[in-house]
């Protein structure tokens, strides 16, 4: 059943909220037992519940009553263990929910707990995690990844058999990218759409919080409930995504056909699969144009993960052991202390991000790297800024390749682990709103679809996405 | 360009990480490979470029100057054991 569907029939009284959370938790935790989707539960959910019982019996329950909605570690939930999957941050239970939880709970949706994630948001196949922590794994096949770093998300997204919405959050492709690899709907939105508030950062400049779902109709929902401007972020809009009726028709509608996603080390059965899926948009009215992107594919990745780890190794210098979460005995110097602290509880992916945003920063490379990767990625901005003068929304593959095996993904170096995000830096980069749906089997997989809007133009990406799924 | 065992330990240092000489062995291969890729961004022509440090334009925000209620002093101490007479307690620092 779908969200939406689910709430009226919960404000129409033929589903009782007690009931069906208490059903939700105990299917979240069997599953879990099983796929490591959640770094922990939180245990209040059938207080919450109940709360929101009352209020639906008053008739004045919100938009999300009773709507199980799962949190990914790295935003804050009140009183709930909130590590962003890293032991540094263990025992951490913050004092206050993010602005995105914030929302939802005002909506009276129901919070179950926090989903796994790469440490600290550092990978793409969700086994660089922290240490002590257990890697998620896909719900289509045990042996394979399930994307990163939203992949809890993303995996419990598509295993629970009652209706869930899941908040997850994007750097470089962390939420598009579990999303194609675990078959459902990821909605990352425009850089400031969503408050960062009481989100545990990685890299300021391109973090987003967006959302999943199992259909671009609820996706939407829940992002019309988190977006808006809030005080406590400076960089949120005032631009709040107003919900709306679909028009199921994409009519008219000018799409781009990225060129460079299309070639070489792209799975070709994907490459079919997507193909197929903008035939679909022709054949209802829709127009196609190849647009090419060459900046964005020959420089995006070394501006991304220079950007990124530059950011990154800023906003993990705060973790020291004193005032929250990982500790130790106070002994020695400060400097001795703080170490001992980092690099017994960092993992070693963080450990890496570390040193290499610490070096190209440093006095002497500032220049060769951070500044240079920044001026790239302007040229990036402005190569989409050309690319919408020709079309309303993009379309690509989401990711090159199917999950892969955890055994061919141990014999990866980091640089090849990077590599997989070529698809997904671009839009990142520029701060663009994107999507990813299914479409089209492959064995037990689906291929991706990705959609790239202009900024702020997410309704017309849930068009595109919600008419493909009316096929 | 030439990553040497010396500079690893120095980023490392000053990124306060202890790394044994066995993880810096382990590191300085990955990190050649992982820089010499990032060099490429070198041939990319930015002059008269300028840098974005934002996807979207930044605005400045302001907001009237009243004093809002933060976190109690109990509150922010309630996340740790080191703790003395209200303050955060530290290591050593001389």
């Amino acid at each position: 059943m779908s969200v939406i569907k689910f709430v009226k029939s919960v404000k129409e009284g033929s589903i009782d909220v007690v009931k069906n959370a208490e059903k939700a938790v105990l299917e979240s935790k069997k599953i879990n037992s099983e796929y490591n989707y959640f770094n922990a539960f939180d245990e209040t959910a059938l207080a919450q519940a109940m709360i929101v019982d009352k209020k639906v019996r008053k008739g004045i329950a919100g938009k999300l009553a009773g709507v199980i909605i799962s949190v990914k570690d790295c935003i804050c939930v009140k009183g709930v263990e909130s590590t962003a999957g890293s032991a540094v941050l263990k025992g951490y239970r913050p004092l206050f929910d993010a602005a995105a939880v914030e929302k939802c709970r005002a909506e009276d949706a129901i919070i179950i707990g926090k989903t796994a994630q790469d440490e600290f948001g550092f990978g793409g196949f969700n086994v660089n995690i922290g240490n002590g922590f257990k890697i998620p794994l896909n719900p289509l096949d045990k042996s394979r990844s399930c994307g990163g770093s939203s992949g809890g998300a993303a995996g419990i997204t598509q295993k629970a058999s009652f209706p869930h919405l899941a908040i997850a959050e994007s750097t470089g492709g962390s939420i598009v990218n579990p999303a194609a690899f675990c078959g459902v709907v990821g909605l990352c939105p425009t850089y400031g759409r969503v408050s960062r508030y009481g989100l545990i950062d990685y890299a300021n400049s391109l973090d987003k919080i967006g959302t999943m779902a199992k259909s671009c109709a609820d996706a939407g929902l829940l992002l019309s409930v988190i977006s808006g401007h809030d005080e406590k972020d400076s960089t949120s809009s005032n631009n709040k995504l107003q919900y709306f009726e679909f028009k199921n028709s994409v009519k008219g509608m000018k799409i781009g056909i990225v060129k460079e996603a299309f070639g070489e080390g792209v799975d070709s059965r994907i490459v079919d699969r997507v193909s197929d899926a903008i035939r679909k948009f022709e054949d209802k009215g829709a127009e196609t144009v190849s647009v090419s992107l060459p900046t964005t594919f020959k420089y995006g990745i070394p501006t991304y993960y220079i950007l990124a780890m530059c950011e990154a190794s800023t906003n993990l210098a705060k973790y020291c052991g004193m005032r929250y979460g990982a500790h130790s005995e106070l002994k020695g110097m400060f400097n001795q202390y703080f170490s001992a602290v980092r690099t017994k509880n960092f993992g070693a992916e963080a450990k890496r991000r570390i040193l290499l945003g610490t070096f190209a920063r440093m006095a002497g490379y500032r220049d060769a790297y951070y500044i240079k990767a920044a001026q790239a990625r302007t040229r990036i901005i402005e190569e989409y800024k050309q690319a919408f003068k020709q079309c309303d929304v993009l379309a690509a593959p989401t990711m090159p390749i199917l999950p892969p095996t955890f055994e061919e993904i141990s014999k990866l170096t980091p640089l090849q682990n990077y590599m997989a995000d070529i698809l997904t830096v671009g839009p990142n980069l520029a701060g663009l709103p994107h999507l990813s749906l299914p479409c089209g089997k492959i064995n037990d997989f689906s291929a991706g679809l990705q959609l790239i809007g202009n900024h702020f133009e997410e309704l017309e990406l849930l068009e595109v996405g919600n008419a493909y799924e009316q096929k | 360009m030439n990553i040497t065992k010396e500079l690893v330990k120095r980023v490392a240092q000053q990124s306060r990480l202890d790394l044994s000489d066995e993880e810096v062995e382990k590191l300085i291969p990955q990190l050649k490979e992982i820089l010499q890729a990032f060099s490429e961004i070198d041939k990319l022509d930015t002059k008269n470029v300028e840098p974005s440090f934002h996807p979207i334009e930044i605005k400045n925000v302001l907001r009237e100057d009243k004093i809002k209620e933060g976190l109690s002093n109990e509150d922010a101490l309630s996340l740790t054991p080191h703790k003395k007479n209200n303050y955060f307690l530290g290591p050593k620092t001389l």
